[in-house]
C-alpha cells in the first residue's frame, strides 16, 4: 500500500510540474523549436534529417556566435511522426515562444495551420505539408518553400518529356503513381490529374496501404502487368527501400523509377544493392560533404564531438536537407532582424522575415553554399516560389545530380493552388482574413 | 475515521441500490467536479489544459465505451479507433449540411452513426467469442480505416484528404476552429464526459448493465434465462460505439482541430483504449478514467515533465526511457494487482473505512 | 453439468431481422445482376472480366499464386510464433512482432559491431534465450493462474518495454539485413511458361524451404521428443500436468525460446524483403487473420491458414483490387478469415471451444 502511495505522491508532483513546464524564455537567445522524430517507424528518415537541422545551428552558434549576435536555442521535439505528440509539441513550442513551428509530418502540419494563424506562429513546412497553403493571401502564416508536392509532380512530367524527347511525345505514355494510401501520398493525385488529361498520357495509381509498407507484392504484380513507362514513388520511410528492391525484383527498369525527394533517402537507395544504380529521386539541394557550409559543420560540430550523427553520415542526402532546411530558417531570422532592427526577434517578426526572404546566388556563395541549392525568393502572396528541382541519380554509393534545374509547370500549378486555397478558406468557415500588410520592398 | 458508513441509514430499497450509498463517497464526487470545472480551469495553463485534460477526457469517454462493451458485456473489440473515425466523419458530414445547428448537439448525434456501424460489425459476435472476435473487430478496423481514405465525400472532396474543422459558435462563443481556446473546448469535453459518463453509469446498473453482465459471466446461462443473446449483444456494440463515436467527434473536433484524421484512428489507438480499459479495471467506470490518465497522460507528463523537474533527459533518449518505463509500469501493475487501477482504489477505500483502528 | 460441446449454433435463419435481411439482400441482387450481366456492367466487371484476365496472361496468374504463397509461408511463419506460446501457455502475445524486429535488429546490430555473421546469429539465439528466462520469470510467473485478458495486457507491457529498449541500444535508423554473409542466395529464376515468364526469386525459395524444414522440424520435436510430449500435456491441462511433475516454467522458457526463434528466422526473412527497422512490427498484425484463420492451436492451421490468406489476397487485390481504386489488401484477408469464422467459429483447425454450465 505504501508504495502506490508513494507512487502516487510521485505522480502529483509530476502532474504540477507539467502544469508548471512553461518557463521564462531567456531574453537574449532566439528560441527556434522543431519537431524530430528519432524514434518510431520513420526514424529512418527522422535521424539524419534531425542531424542536419541541429548541426547546422551548432555550427551557426559555435563559429559565428549565433545569428546577429543572438544565440539561437535550438530544441527539439520528439514526434516519434505520430500526430497526436506533434500536438503536444505544438502546445510546449506555443508556450515557450518559438520564433517558427516546423511540423514535420504532414499530418503535424495540417493540425497545425489553423492554430498558427491565431498563435501568431509562422509555420515552415520545407516542400512538404498543404500544397495549397503556397498561397499567401490566404495563408499568411504558413510558408511552404522552395516547391511543393505539385511543383514536384509537374517536375516529374517535366523529366519525362525530357526523357522521351519533348512535351509532345507523353502522348499515349503511362505514368504510374506509387504512392502512401494516405494524405500525404495522395497530394500529387490532382495535378497529375490535370497534366494527364492536358498532354494525353495515363494515370496509374498505385496506392500502399501504411499497414502494407513492407509487403508491396501484389501492387508490383500489378505494375508488371500495365507496363507503365515511368513510375513517381511519393513514399515516406519504410516503403521506399521496399520498394526499390521490388523494382529490381520485377525487373523494372530502375532508372524509370524517380522518387519525391523525401524517397531519395541513401538508406533508401542502398537497401537494392549494387542493382539500385540508376534509381532516381527529385531534389532541390546537392547531396554530398564537398561544400565549405557542410566542411564548416564537420569542423566545428562533428570534430568536436558535438554532432548525434557519424560522420560517414554527414552529407548524405537527407542530412544536407536538413542543413538546407535550417540555413532557410536562419536566414529568415537574419533578415527579420534586418527588417525590425530588432536582435532578439519574435513571431510577428519572423513571419515578415519569411515573407521577404530572398537567398540569392551570392548570398549562398557567402553562405558556402554555392551550388547546393538554387536561390529562393519568397514573396507576399507566393509562399512558395515554386523553384526549381533537379533529379538525382543514385551512382552505387552517393547520390549525384544527373538532369539540368528544372523549372516545375507553375502555369499548371498555380491556378490549383489559389483555387483550392480559396476552397480551403471557405470550407473552413470564419477563416480569417488576411489582415497582416505585405512589405513595401525590400 | 473520516470515511465511515455508520449512522448513514437506508430506508428504502433506491437508498440502497444508489450508485453511490455512502455520503463521504457523494461528497467526494462532488470535490472531484469541483476540482474538474473549477480548480483546474483556475490553475492550469494552456499547455496542461490542451494537452494533457482534453486528451484525458476524450479517451476516457473512448475507454469508457470500450468498458461497456469489454467489461460488462464480455466482448473484446479491436475496432474501437475505426468507431471514433465514424464519428468524426459523421460530425464532420452532419455539420457540413447542417452548419447553423449546434456543434455540441452535432457531436452527440454523429455517436448513433458510429452505434449504426457498430452493429453492424457486432454482427458476427453472435457467433464468434473471445480472441477470435477481438481479431474479426480488426476487420471493421481496417475496412473502415481503409474506407476513410478512399471515400472522398467523407473528408468533403478535400485535397488535405483530411478533416478541416470549421470554426462554430454557440451563443456567439467559439466552440471549435482554432479560435476556440483551450478553456472553452475544455468544459465542452468537461460537461459531454460529465453527462455521459452519469448515462453510463445508469445505464450499467440497471436491467440493461445487468442482463450484460449475466452474458459477460456466462452467455448459455444468461440465454437460459430468458436474456436474448442477440438483443443484449447488438445492444452493447451499439452503445459501446456511440460512446466512442461521440469521442472521435471530440477528438478531431475539441482537441485536434483539424488534421489527417486517417492516422489518427489507427489500429494502435484501438489497442491503447483496450489496454486503458484493461489497465484501469474491467467493468468499472471510474476503472475507464483511471485507465484513460494512465495509458494516455502519464507518457506526456513524464516526457514533459521530467525536463521540467531537472532531470536532464531529451530527444530519443527521453522517449526511449518514456517506452521503457511505460511498458514496466504496467507489468509491475498488472502484478500488483490483476485487476486494475480500480481495484486499487477498492482496497484503499476498504482500509480507509477501517483506518485507524483496523481490527 | 453437462457437456455441451454439440450445441448447435444459433440459428441464424430462425430469427426474424436476419432473414428479412436476406430476403431483401436476395432481392436487390437480382435486379442487380438482371440489368447488369449483359453489358460490360459492374457485375461484368465483378464476375467475369477478373477470370478472363487470368485466362488470357496464365503467366501472371502463376505469378501472382506464387507471390501468394511465399507471403503466405511467411504470415505462417509469424502465426506460429503466436501458436506456440497460446498452446502452452494460453497467453496471446502482442509481443511477438516486436519480438521479429528485436531479433533481427541484434543480429544485424551484433554484426556492425563486428561479430562475425555466423557467431552473430548464436549471440542473438542467446539473447533471445535470456529474453525468454527474463519473461518467465519477472512476468509469467507471478501472473500465473491470472485470466487470459490480463496476459495479453501483460505482453503489451513487454512490446512497450522491448521498442524503449531496443531503439536506445540499436538506434532507430534502418539497417540492412546481411544475407549474403548468411549465404542466402541473390537473383531470380526466370522460366518460361504459358507464353510469359515467372520468375522465381531465390531469396523466396530459401524462405519457403527454410520455413517448411523448420515447421517439420517443429512438428517432429513435439511429436517425438520428451520436451515435446511434455508441452502437449501443459496445452491440454496445466493442473494434470503439473500433476505428473511436469515443470510447467521449464516448458514456458522453451516455448518462449522458441517463439525467439522463430521470430529470428522472421526477421531476415522480411529484413531480406525492405529492410531492419521498427516498421516490421506492422508486418506482424499481417498473422491475425492467419490465426483466427487456423485456430490459436493448430500449427498445421497456421499453415494452411497463411497459405490460404496469402494466396487470397494476392489474387483478390490484384485482380478484383483496381475496381474500387486497390489498396484492399489491408482488409481483405480479415474478411476472408470472418467468412471462414462464421462456419467454423474456433478457426479451421482449431480445438472445439467446449463450454460447460
Amino acid at each position: 500500500m505504501k508504495t502506490s502511495l508513494m507512487k502516487g505522491a510521485a505522480l502529483g508532483a509530476l502532474l504540477a510540474a507539467g502544469a508548471a513546464v512553461a518557463p521564462a524564455s531567456a531574453q537574449d537567445s532566439i528560441y527556434v523549436a522543431n519537431n524530430a522524430y528519432r524514434t518510431g517507424p520513420f526514424s529512418g528518415s527522422g535521424i539524419p534529417i534531425g542531424d542536419g537541422m541541429r548541426d547546422y545551428f551548432t555550427m551557426l552558434n559555435e563559429r559565428d556566435g549565433g545569428i546577429g549576435g543572438v544565440k539561437i536555442n535550438f530544441e527539439e521535439c520528439e514526434t516519434g511522426y505520430d500526430t497526436k505528440k506533434s500536438i503536444e509539441c505544438y502546445e510546449q513550442a506555443k508556450s515557450k515562444n518559438t520564433v517558427v513551428y516546423s511540423p514535420w509530418s504532414t499530418g503535424a502540419t495540417l493540425a497545425a495551420i489553423p492554430r498558427a494563424h491565431i498563435d501568431k506562429i509562422p509555420i515552415l513546412s520545407m516542400a512538404y505539408g498543404l500544397s495549397a497553403s503556397a498561397d499567401g493571401n490566404q495563408f499568411p502564416w504558413v510558408f511552404i518553400p522552395p516547391l511543393t508536392y505539385w511543383d514536384g509532380a509537374s517536375v516529374m512530367v517535366r523529366h519525362m518529356a525530357n526523357e522521351l524527347g519533348g512535351m509532345d511525345k507523353l502522348k499515349g505514355k503511362k505514368l504510374g503513381l506509387i504512392h502512401l494510401d494516405a494524405p500525404f501520398g495522395k497530394e500529387p493525385i490532382p495535378v497529375l490529374e490535370n497534366l494527364a488529361k492536358k498532354y494525353g498520357f495515363e494515370l496509374k495509381l498505385y496506392p500502399v496501404a501504411a499497414a502494407d509498407m513492407q509487403n508491396q507484392g501484389s501492387l508490383w504484380l500489378s505494375i508488371r502487368r500495365d507496363r507503365p513507362d515511368f513510375l513517381y514513388n511519393q513514399g515516406w520511410g519504410a516503403m521506399n527501400p521496399t520498394a526499390v528492391k521490388e523494382a529490381i525484383k520485377n525487373g523494372f527498369p530502375i532508372n524509370k523509377l524517380v522518387g519525391v525527394w523525401w524517397a531519395g533517402g541513401d538508406d533508401d537507395a542502398r537497401a537494392g544493392g549494387a542493382e539500385a544504380k540508376g534509381y532516381k529521386s527529385l531534389s532541390f539541394h546537392q547531396a554530398g560533404a564537398n561544400f565549405p557550409v557542410v566542411q564548416d559543420i564537420i569542423k566545428h560540430v562533428v570534430e568536436k564531438g558535438k554532432s548525434l550523427a557519424p560522420k560517414e553520415k554527414v552529407g548524405e542526402n537527407l542530412y544536407n536537407r536538413g542543413v538546407y532546411n535550417s540555413m532557410l530558417v536562419a536566414e529568415a531570422i537574419r533578415n527579420a532582424q534586418r527588417l525590425t532592427g530588432k536582435k532578439v526577434i519574435n513571431g510577428e517578426d519572423m513571419r515578415r522575415g519569411l515573407e521577404t526572404l530572398n537567398i540569392t546566388e551570392a548570398r549562398l556563395k557567402e553562405l558556402g553554399m554555392e551550388g547546393f541549392a538554387a536561390p529562393v525568393k519568397v514573396a507576399c502572396t507566393d509562399h512558395s516560389g515554386h523553384h526549381k528541382a533537379y533529379v538525382a541519380e543514385w551512382d552505387g554509393t552517393k547520390w549525384t545530380k544527373a538532369s539540368d534545374w528544372m523549372d516545375p509547370l507553375k502555369e499548371e500549378v498555380r491556378p490549383l493552388i489559389e483555387a483550392n486555397a480559396k476552397d480551403y478558406a471557405e470550407k473552413n468557415a470564419g477563416w480569417p482574413k488576411r489582415s497582416e500588410p505585405c512589405e513595401k520592398s525590400s | 475515521m473520516f470515511y465511515r458508513e455508520a449512522g448513514q441509514y437506508k430506508s428504502t430499497y433506491a437508498a440502497d441500490m444508489a450508485v453511490f450509498p455512502i455520503r463521504q463517497d457523494r461528497i467526494g464526487i462532488a470535490v472531484i467536479l469541483a476540482i474538474a470545472f473549477i480548480g483546474i480551469p483556475l490553475i492550469g495553463n494552456d499547455f496542461f489544459i490542451a494537452t494533457v485534460m482534453i486528451p484525458f477526457l476524450v479517451f476516457s469517454l473512448a475507454a469508457i465505451g470500450l468498458n461497456i462493451l469489454t467489461g460488462y458485456t464480455g466482448l473484446i473489440s479491436l475496432g474501437t479507433a475505426a468507431f471514433m473515425g465514424v464519428g468524426a466523419y459523421a460530425c464532420y458530414k452532419l455539420t457540413t449540411f447542417f452548419p447553423s445547428v449546434n456543434i455540441i448537439l452535432l457531436i452527440l448525434v454523429s455517436g448513433l452513426f458510429s452505434a449504426a456501424i457498430g452493429v453492424l460489425f457486432g454482427l458476427p459476435s453472435l457467433r464468434i467469442k473471445g480472441f477470435y472476435l477481438a481479431v474479426a473487430t480488426l476487420a471493421a478496423q481496417f475496412f473502415l480505416q481503409w474506407a476513410f481514405v478512399r471515400v472522398p465525400w467523407l473528408f468533403n472532396y478535400n485535397a488535405s484528404g483530411a478533416i478541416e474543422v470549421p470554426q462554430r459558435t454557440v451563443f456567439g462563443l467559439p466552440i471549435t476552429g482554432a479560435a476556440a481556446t483551450p478553456e472553452t473546448r475544455y468544459f465542452v469535453c468537461l460537461g459531454l464526459v460529465v453527462v455521459l459518463t452519469w448515462f453510463a453509469s445508469n445505464l450499467v446498473h440497471g436491467k440493461l448493465g445487468r442482463s450484460w453482465m449475466a452474458v459477460r459471466d456466462m452467455d448459455i446461462a444468461a440465454e437460459l434465462m430468458g436474456i436474448k443473446l442477440l438483443n443484449a449483444k447488438l445492444i452493447a456494440f451499439a452503445v459501446s460505439s456511440y460512446f466512442a463515436g461521440v469521442a472521435g467527434a471530440m477528438m478531431i473536433f475539441l482537441w485536434y482541430g483539424g488534421g489527417e484524421a486517417n492516422d489518427v484512428f489507427t489500429i494502435r489507438l484501438s489497442f491503447n483504449i483496450l489496454f486503458m480499459v484493461i489497465i484501469g479495471g474491467l467493468g468499472s467506470l471510474i476503472g475507464s478514467f483511471m485507465g484513460a490518465a494512465f495509458i494516455a497522460s502519464l507518457p506526456t507528463i513524464l516526457k514533459f515533465g521530467l525536463p521540467a523537474l531537472g532531470v536532464p533527459l531529451s530527444g530519443a533518449t527521453a522517449e526511449h526511457v518514456t517506452f521503457m518505463l511505460v511498458g514496466a509500469l504496467i507489468i509491475i501493475f498488472l502484478i500488483v494487482e490483476p485487476h486494475g487501477l480500480a481495484r486499487l482504489w477498492q482496497i484503499t477505500k476498504q482500509k480507509l473505512r477501517t483506518w485507524p483502528f483496523p481490527y | 453439468m453437462s457437456d455441451v460441446a454439440a450445441r448447435p449454433a444459433p440459428n441464424l435463419l430462425s430469427n426474424g431481422w436476419i432473414k428479412a435481411g436476406l430476403i431483401l439482400a436476395g432481392i436487390v441482387l437480382a435486379s442487380i445482376v438482371g440489368a447488369q450481366l449483359d453489358g460490360s456492367g459492374t457485375l461484368h466487371r465483378v464476375l467475369i472480366d477478373p477470370f478472363q484476365q487470368m485466362a488470357s496472361a496464365p503467366d501472371l496468374l502463376v505469378q501472382t499464386i506464387w507471390e501468394g504463397l511465399v507471403s503466405g509461408v511467411l504470415y505462417a511463419l509469424i502465426a506460429l510464433g503466436f501458436v506456440l506460446i497460446f498452446k502452452a501457455s494460453g497467453v496471446f502475445n502482442f509481443a511477438q512482432g516486436i519480438m521479429v524486429v528485436f531479433a533481427a535488429l541484434t543480429l544485424v546490430g551484433l554484426y556492425e559491431k563486428g561479430v562475425p555473421a555466423f557467431l552473430a546469429v548464436i549471440l542473438t539465439l542467446g539473447v533471445m534465450f535470456v529474453l525468454a528466462v527474463t519473461i518467465e520469470r519477472v512476468v509469467l510467473r507471478p501472473l500465473v493462474n491470472q485470466p487470459d485478458i490480463i496476459l495479453f495486457m501483460a505482453t503489451f507491457g513487454i512490446t512497450y518495454f522491448l521498442i524503449g529498449f531496443g531503439e536506445s541500444v540499436f538506434g532507430g535508423n534502418p539497417k540492412q539485413m546481411i544475407t549474403s554473409e548468411l549465404y542466402l542466395p541473390k537473383g531470380a529464376i526466370d522460366a518460361k511458361i504459358l507464353g510469359g515468364f515467372v520468375s522465381f526469386q531465390k531469396i523466396d525459395i530459401a524462405a519457403a524451404i527454410i520455413a517448411s524444414i523448420m515447421i517439420a522440424a517443429l512438428a517432429v520435436f513435439f511429436q517425438y521428443t520428451r520436451i515435446g510430449r511434455a508441452l502437449r500435456a501443459v496445452a491440454d491441462s496445466h493442473k494434470a500436468a503439473l500433476s505428473v511433475g511436469i515443470s510447467l516454467n521449464q516448458i514456458w522458457v522453451i516455448v518462449w525460446f522458441t517463439a525467439g526463434i522463430v521470430a529470428l528466422i522472421t526477421g531476415i526473412m522480411w529484413g531480406a524483403r525492405s529492410d531492419v527497422s521498427f516498421a516490421l512490427e506492422i508486418v506482424a498484425l499481417k498473422a491475425l487473420p492467419v490465426l483466427i484463420l487456423g485456430g490459436f492451436t493448430s500449427i498445421p492451421g497456421a499453415i494452411v491458414g497463411g497459405l490460404i490468406i496469402g494466396i487470397g489476397e494476392k489474387i483478390g487485390e490484384f485482380y478484383w483490387g483496381p475496381l474500387i481504386g486497390g489498396g484492399i489488401e489491408s482488409w481483405l484477408a480479415y474478411f476472408i478469415a470472418l467468412g471462414f469464422l462464421l462456419f467454423r467459429p474456433q478457426g479451421l483447425f482449431g480445438d472445439k471451444i467446449i463450454e460447460r454450465i
